[in-house]
């Protein structure tokens, strides 16, 4: 980010400078130079690509990779990065860059490694455009423009990447959706609650009731810290959603807090069964269910007999 | 892949031809469950206000651009009375009909942009976008 | 298209083949009504799965129908809404009130037979409308001193055993 906020001033000092070319549009200039500077990449691949290594090797990053690997992933990274700045879109080194990261991992290496190494090659570029530039200061200072901007942005998508796909992963794994008795779910949620992730829990609880039969659920919200009025609706809205799907909701583990919000907010709670911890939801669900599992294979004709038995309960 | 499909709306069953027509698009478009019932939805909902307050109009679903981003485009546009007080209409239970009016506001709740321009006397025209995330 | 009802016992089931124009859905309401009062059913079950949008308008229908024949003497019980059409019809605001919900046919059978045994049971003296209220999640208001959903819990509880006696009698009466 810092780089991006240096690269705005430095450019809003420029435009004198361009000024001084008039006969051509800068605009135009800077394509031209950039993709001249792509194709001196290309033809001093291997050179570049081995000084990049060299520094790679200096920072002791991607030690847990042999040489040879780490000059073929390098060679790799190299073709799409410039690719990337030539063509603009940063599409395919973001994939490529992510599966980077799951060959790396394996080999006790880090995501922050992986981006580490792409800001390395963007300052290994950087240096072979001052040399390749260093007598001609001005048109070094168009090319940079023009690099600096496309440079950041892959660095910047390279990044963006790592934690979107991270948050993906977490996600998913912090909302399972268990069974523990037939017919009875539990979903314990764990960390802050936001409107994405509160919309995907939904959507794996609904299809989680249609999928086991579920007629009671239990939302344990022990781990969650606090709770803003949009996700606080988003509950409600779930336990009317499962409702329509013909199952209930138990909610248990409601701090105070959360419960102090959820009251000055004004939620609507009338929908809402709430039961102090998960023992008590489980327990409760349980007699629910329990009285279902007596019954007789459901069916509209064949009228069981159990009905017997709690006769005595209700006289 | 058709850019744009075009539905006049004149009775029932032709909005159910335009959800139809709209799930189609944004399953082109690589829209998933959840987002695919919201879009048929929405688009449901105003092809309906276009039968009930002005009986004939029609409903235009195209993929739209925005910097990187792509999505639905749903335009729904009618020649009929118009809206006088558009931020009423847009208020969550007002109905001019027996509607329970949620039509218009609920589904502004579904999208992601929408935007409602009336004009007394000469029509409505409904924009609303899904984008893809 | 008209929607095709069956008689079960005491229940009546139509199942919405496709998306229900205005004009099936008035059918649909006077046929369900006219057979509710012929064959004296207490239940309605709507199937519902195969409809893939459930917008406002189909909400309203459903719902007027379920009061009408709620007027009627019949409890209705919707089926088979589908997750995303659930989730999207919370978003809209839509809950279907009066209505009740199962996941599918057994599930709605199981229900509209608990019911019966909790009116039978508890609510004898009472008219069905009141005890009716009853089934649906979270709302009790005859019960005093016991929470909505304890309240609830505890009819649900008290109505699961199947009306072994009661039932069969008044399957007859439907006949």
């Amino acid at each position: 980010m810092k780089r991006i906020v240096e690269k705005k001033t430095r450019q809003g000092a420029n435009p004198p400078k361009f000024a001084a070319h008039p006969t051509v549009p800068h605009d135009e200039a800077k394509d031209l130079l950039l993709l001249q500077f792509v194709e001196h990449l290309r033809q001093n691949r291997m050179q570049l690509c081995e000084e990049w290594i060299e520094h790679i090797a200096q920072a002791e990053l991607l030690t847990g990779m042999s040489k040879e690997e780490t000059f073929t992933e390098a060679t790799s990274v190299y073709d799409n990065y410039v690719e990337a700045l030539e063509s603009g879109s940063v599409e395919a080194l973001q994939a490529y860059a992510r599966t980077l990261c799951e060959r790396v991992i394996p080999r006790g290496g880090e995501t922050h490694e992986v981006v580490e190494i792409v800001l390395l090659l963007r300052d290994t570029l950087a240096r072979s455009l001052l040399r390749k530039y260093q007598n001609d200061f001005k048109v070094f200072n168009i090319v940079l423009d023009a690099y600096e901007p496309a440079a950041n942005r892959i660095a910047n998508a390279v990044a963006v990447s790592f934690v979107q796909q991270q948050e993906e992963a977490i996600r998913r794994l912090s909302t399972p959706v268990l069974q523990v008795r037939e017919r009875l779910l539990i979903l314990p949620i764990i960390g802050v609650l936001d409107t994405r992730r509160a919309r995907q829990l939904t959507e794996q609880l609904l299809r989680g009731i249609r999928d086991k039969r579920a007629k009671v659920v239990v939302v344990d919200i022990t781990g969650v810290p606090t709770i803003d009025s949009k996700v606080a609706n988003h509950l409600v809205q779930t336990v009317e959603a499962s409702r329509l799907m013909g199952a209930s909701v138990i909610i248990t583990g409601m701090s105070s807090e959360i419960a102090q919000t959820l009251v000055t907010l004004g939620v609507d709670l009338s929908k809402v069964n709430a039961v102090g911890d998960l023992q008590g939801g489980i327990e409760e669900a349980e007699r629910l269910l329990g009285y279902e599992v007596l019954r007789d294979p459901p069916c509209a004709g064949t009228e069981g007999h159990t009905g017997e038995k709690y006769a005595s309960t209700h006289s | 892949m058709a850019d744009e499909s075009r539905i006049n709306i004149r009775n029932p069953a032709e909005i159910v031809t335009a959800r139809q027509q709209g799930r189609i698009l944004a399953v082109q478009l690589g829209f998933d469950g959840s987002e695919l019932t919201v879009i048929a939805t929405a688009i449901s909902e105003i092809a309906r206000n276009i039968l009930e307050h002005a009986k004939d109009g029609e409903v235009v679903i195209s993929r739209c651009n925005h910097r990187k981003r792509y999505g639905i485009c749903v335009v729904a546009r009618d020649f009929g009375p118009g809206i006088a007080d558009i931020d009423q209409a847009m208020q969550y239970g007002y109905s001019t009909h027996k509607g329970l009016g949620i039509g218009l506001p609920g589904t502004k709740l579904l999208m992601d942009e929408f935007h409602i321009m009336s004009v007394v006397g000469q029509g409505t025209t409904v924009t609303m976008k899904k984008w893809r995330h | 298209m008209q929607v095709p009802i069956l008689k079960q016992g005491n229940y009546l089931i139509a199942s919405v083949q496709s998306a229900l124009s205005d004009d099936d859905l008035r059918l649909l309401r006077d046929d369900l009504s006219d057979r509710v009062g012929r064959f004296r059913s207490t239940g309605v079950i709507i199937d519902v799965t195969a409809l893939d949008v459930i917008d406002s308008f189909a909400t309203r229908t459903l719902q007027s129908v379920a009061q009408m024949l709620k007027l009627r003497g019949a409890y209705t019980v919707i089926v088979g809404i589908r997750p995303d059409v659930a989730f999207v019809m919370v978003q809209l605001g839509l809950t279907l009130a009066d209505v009740g919900a199962a996941l599918d046919l057994e599930e709605a059978l199981e229900h509209l037979n608990n019911r019966r045994r909790r009116n039978l049971y508890e609510h004898r003296a009472k008219d069905t409308g009141e005890a009716g209220r009853l089934g649906r999640a979270g709302s009790s208001p005859n019960r005093p001193g016991l929470s909505p959903s304890r309240a609830n819990r505890r009819a649900d509880r008290e109505g699961q055993p199947r009306s072994g006696h009661a039932s069969p009698r008044s399957m007859e009466h439907g006949r």
